[in-house]
This record gives C-alpha cells, sequence and structure tokens, in this order.
C-alpha cells in the first residue's frame, strides 16, 4: 500500500506539502475573517425591523446552508469568468484559490451570520431595557454593551468554525488550487502512490486543527475568567 | 407631575392594565402593590414608555407623552429614572463605568466630569470603594445600590422601581430600602411596585392597590393600612401581613 513510503517522505516534499498547509490555514483565515464581516451584516439583516434586509438576509442564509458547499464552489468558479466575459467581452483568468476564497468567505458568513445571531439575542433583554432607560441609542447599546457581551459567547463557535474551515478548504482542490489535498494529489501523481502522500496530508490537517482548539481552548478559559 | 390617564395595555387577550387613571405629584412616594399579575409591572413599564400604551394617555407636567415626537418623548424619558428587579447592571463594566456610560454618550459629559458624578452618587449609596468592582462580584443589595446610582447619575426628576429587593436576599434588603428612604427624604419622586408593606406604609405616602390590571383602592398609606375599604385590598393585606 505504501510502496513509495520512503521516498514520499523527504524533507523536500515534506516541505511542499507544508506549504499546501500555509495555503490551506491562509484561506481558512480569509474565510473566516470576511465571513465575519459578512455574517455580522448578515445578523444585523437577521434582526432588522425593515422587511428588505430580513428577506435578504434570510434568503442569503437559507440558500447557503441548503446548498452543499462543494457546489457552491463550482458555481462561484464558472459564474464570476462568465460574468466577466459578459460584460467586458473579455475573458478573465482568476486564481482558483482566490475564487476558493470567495467561496468559502460567502459560505462561511451564513454560519456565521446564525452564529453571530444567537450570540446577540442570547444577551439577557434587560440589557436593552437598561439601556433604553438611561436613553442610549440602539446603535449605541449595540456597540457599546450587546456586542461586548455577544462576543464571548462568540468566540467558541468561530473557534470550530475556523477548524471547519481549514477541513473545507480542501473542497477547493477540485477547481485546481493548489492548497494542502491538492499538494499530496501532485505528489501521489508524482510517485505513482497516493497513500503516502494522503497520508503525510492527513497529518497536517490533525496538527493544524489539534494546535487551533488547543489554542481556543485557552481563550475560552481566558474569557471564562473575566466573568 | 405625572398624569395616567385612561391607560390601557394588552398582551393579547390578557388585559394587564386596564383602563387605569392615576395622578403623581412632586414628591409623592406611591406604593404600587397588588397581587402577582395584577399589571403592577406593566403600569410601570408604561409609564417610562418601556411598553408602547394601547389606550389612554400619560402626561408630564401638562405634556402628552407622544412617541411619535422623537426628540421632547425622549427629553420626556430622561427625566424618568428606572430601577429593575434583576438591577441590570452591564457585566462587561466596572461599577463606575456603568454609572459614566450614559453620563458620556447621552449627556455629552467629559469622562472627568462623569466620574466626579458616579463618583458623588456611589459615596451617596455607600459603595464609593467598589467603585472599580464588577457587577458580577457584588452581592445583590450592592448590586442593586449601584443600579440605583446609575439612574440617579442621568439627574432624572423622578424614579421608578420594580419591586428593586424581591431578588434581594433578605439581609439585603434593608440597605436598599434605606438609600430609597434616604432619596424620599430629599424630595425626590417615586414610584415604587413592592411587596415590601413596611416600606409602602412608612416611607410610602400614598398607595396603589391594583388588581387584575384596574386600580381597586387608592389613599394614603396610614389609611390604607389601618383602614383599607374594598375585600379585595382587605383579603390581599390578610395574607401579606403577618401579625
Ligand atoms: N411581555 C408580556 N407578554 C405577555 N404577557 C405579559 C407580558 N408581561 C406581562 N404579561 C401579563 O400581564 C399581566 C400583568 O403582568 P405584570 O407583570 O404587570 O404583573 P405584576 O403585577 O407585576 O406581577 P408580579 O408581582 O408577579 O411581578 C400578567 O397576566 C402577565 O402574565
Ligand atoms: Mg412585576
Amino acid at each position: 500500500m505504501f510502496k513509495a513510503f520512503d521516498k514520499v517522505f523527504t524533507l523536500e516534499n515534506i516541505l511542499y506539502m507544508g506549504k499546501g498547509a500555509l495555503m490551506a490555514l491562509c484561506i481558512a483565515a480569509v474565510a473566516l475573517t470576511c465571513g465575519l464581516i459578512l455574517g455580522t451584516l448578515g445578523a444585523t439583516g437577521r434582526n432588522s425591523r425593515h422587511v428588505i434586509p430580513r428577506t435578504i438576509a434570510n434568503l442569503y442564509v437559507t440558500i447557503i446552508r441548503g446548498t452543499p458547499l462543494l457546489l457552491q464552489i463550482l458555481m462561484i468558479f464558472s459564474v464570476i469568468p462568465s460574468i466577466y466575459t459578459a460584460i467586458t467581452g473579455k475573458v478573465l483568468r482568476i486564481d482558483p484559490i482566490l475564487i476558493g476564497m470567495i467561496a468559502l468567505s460567502i459560505n462561511s458568513g451564513a454560519y456565521q451570520t446564525e452564529l453571530i445571531r444567537s450570540g446577540i439575542n442570547g444577551v439577557d433583554k434587560g440589557q436593552w431595557e437598561a439601556c433604553e432607560t438611561l436613553g442610549l441609542s440602539s446603535w449605541k447599546t449595540m456597540k457599546l454593551v450587546i456586542l461586548p457581551q455577544a462576543f464571548k459567547r462568540i468566540v467558541p463557535p468561530l473557534i470550530s468554525e475556523f477548524i471547519t474551515l481549514i477541513k473545507d478548504s480542501s473542497l477547493i482542490s477540485c477547481i485546481g488550487a493548489v492548497e494542502l489535498l491538492k499538494s499530496a494529489q501532485v505528489l501521489g501523481a508524482d510517485y505513482f502512490e497516493v497513500m503516502s502522500p494522503y497520508l503525510l496530508a492527513a497529518i497536517f490537517y490533525l496538527i493544524m486543527t489539534i494546535v487551533v482548539s488547543m489554542i481556543g481552548a485557552k481563550i475560552e478559559k481566558r474569557l471564562a475568567v473575566s466573568d | 407631575m405625572i398624569k395616567v390617564e385612561h391607560v390601557s395595555k394588552n398582551f393579547g387577550k390578557t388585559h394587564a392594565v386596564n383602563d387605569v387613571s392615576l395622578t403623581i405629584n412632586k414628591g409623592d412616594i406611591i406604593s404600587l402593590i397588588g397581587p402577582s399579575g395584577s399589571g403592577k409591572s406593566t403600569l410601570l413599564r408604561c409609564i417610562h414608555g418601556l411598553e408602547k400604551i394601547d389606550g389612554g394617555a400619560i402626561y408630564l407636567d401638562g405634556e402628552k407623552m407622544d412617541p411619535s415626537d422623537k426628540v421632547k418623548y425622549r427629553k420626556q424619558r430622561a427625566r424618568m429614572g428606572f430601577v429593575f428587579q434583576h438591577f441590570n447592571l452591564f457585566p462587561n463594566m466596572t461599577v463606575l463605568e456603568n454609572c459614566t456610560l450614559a453620563q458620556i454618550q447621552v449627556l455629552g459629559k467629559s469622562k472627568e466630569e462623569a466620574e466626579q458624578t458616579a463618583n458623588e452618587y456611589l459615596q451617596k449609596v455607600g459603595l464609593q470603594e467598589k467603585k472599580d468592582s464588577y457587577p458580577n462580584n457584588l452581592s445583590g443589595g450592592q448590586k442593586q445600590r449601584v443600579a440605583i446610582a446609575r439612574a440617579l447619575c442621568m439627574a432624572p426628576d423622578m424614579m421608578l422601581f420594580d419591586e428593586p429587593t424581591s431578588a434581594l436576599d433578605p439581609e439585603m434588603i434593608k440597605e436598599v430600602l434605606d438609600v430609597m428612604k434616604d432619596l424620599g427624604t430629599q424630595g425626590m419622586t417615586m414610584i415604587v411596585v413592592t411587596h415590601e408593606m413596611g416600606f409602602a406604609r412608612k416611607v410610602g405616602n400614598r398607595v396603589v392597590f391594583l388588581d387584575q390590571g384596574e386600580i381597586v383602592e387608592e389613599a394614603t398609606s396610614e389609611q390604607f393600612f389601618s383602614n383599607p375599604q374594598s375585600d379585595r385590598a382587605k383579603d390581599f393585606l390578610s395574607k401579606v401581613m403577618y401579625d
């Protein structure tokens, strides 16, 4: 099964895979950050008094959470260049990594919408009322009183979202983005044996997810102390 | 100074407050009492505007409180401080920050000015040494005193209390009532929803007895406790007074 084991596990190949792992981490970090922005907008929309932002946010969450991520990646991969071609008449070549980042950001934004919303709604209603009786506007209430408290509840699920994104970044290998899984496949093709590179990729994914969850546990502990 | 005229508030089919009229004069200390679910909190919240009224009107110094006239309405509400049963302090801020937040953000005071005012009122409620503590490190009685100080920092000219001592351990009730009594002595107009009959009797000057969303009896404290008129008030007092 591991015919090319000793040939694959060389320093050079491990460094090559390490680069892929860094790319996966980078993609996940970008998606988490952009998703946080989209998620904040989405949560604001979903909690809005007005119908239009509420409807848009609801549609966004329903569509993204109701369809497979792989399909979303493939669709964005073909939709963006064809829109560009339709508008400018030119052919667009974008880095598949960039497409992957966009797709994962949009996807994560929908999940983060729900996560942020439940964090905000989990803050005691009495906090809103206290601010109201003190004359604070609802925007200032949100910014100064609610969000800082919601943040504490949001951090732990955000960390799991980051772990999910690290793993899900592997899906963009299907559009040719050279991240960790794709790197393994490239090596597999070189040595006519996939098991050893896959094993190496699994080890890298595990290291990343374990380290992130350990950091997460530390952060959670620190947040709990200030309660 | 406050005139409540035929105010009603429904929650679905529940008539929480039903056609209530009430006048509160400057310096009054009104105790709102009545059985659980009689609409005491709802009435108090309607007066402050935390609940939108379904009928009637509320006047402040002769001027109607109208939520659609936003600027004026905000100024009217700012004249009333509100103290909650569960304190509703901001857990992410120190005692001092709890007291200065709205002064800075709403009244536009500088941090120094706001802290000076906060210190003054914290001293008044006996908690100046706790100014750098977080609410979760305070006892219930201390939390409620901070909440009172926080409301006072906004310089209201009347204070509304919704069962300020109901969430407290018995040994902490007095420290909060003492603060409220001091306020009353200094001439603060107060409306207090309470189950503390001793407070209603000794500190309050008038009692409004509610049942099923309606005012059943309104009298001076002395009259109400020594000689209640309605059967429902008699029945209520026989249940809550132990003597
Ligand atoms: N937000 C709400 N939604 C639905 N019903 C409510 C709401 N608030 C109050 N009610 C109902 O209105 C009625 C009056 O409630 P309210 O809280 O004013 O009573 P209360 O006199 O303050 O009682 P307690 O002594 O238990 O605090 C009750 O029947 C209550 O169930
Ligand atoms: Mg009540």
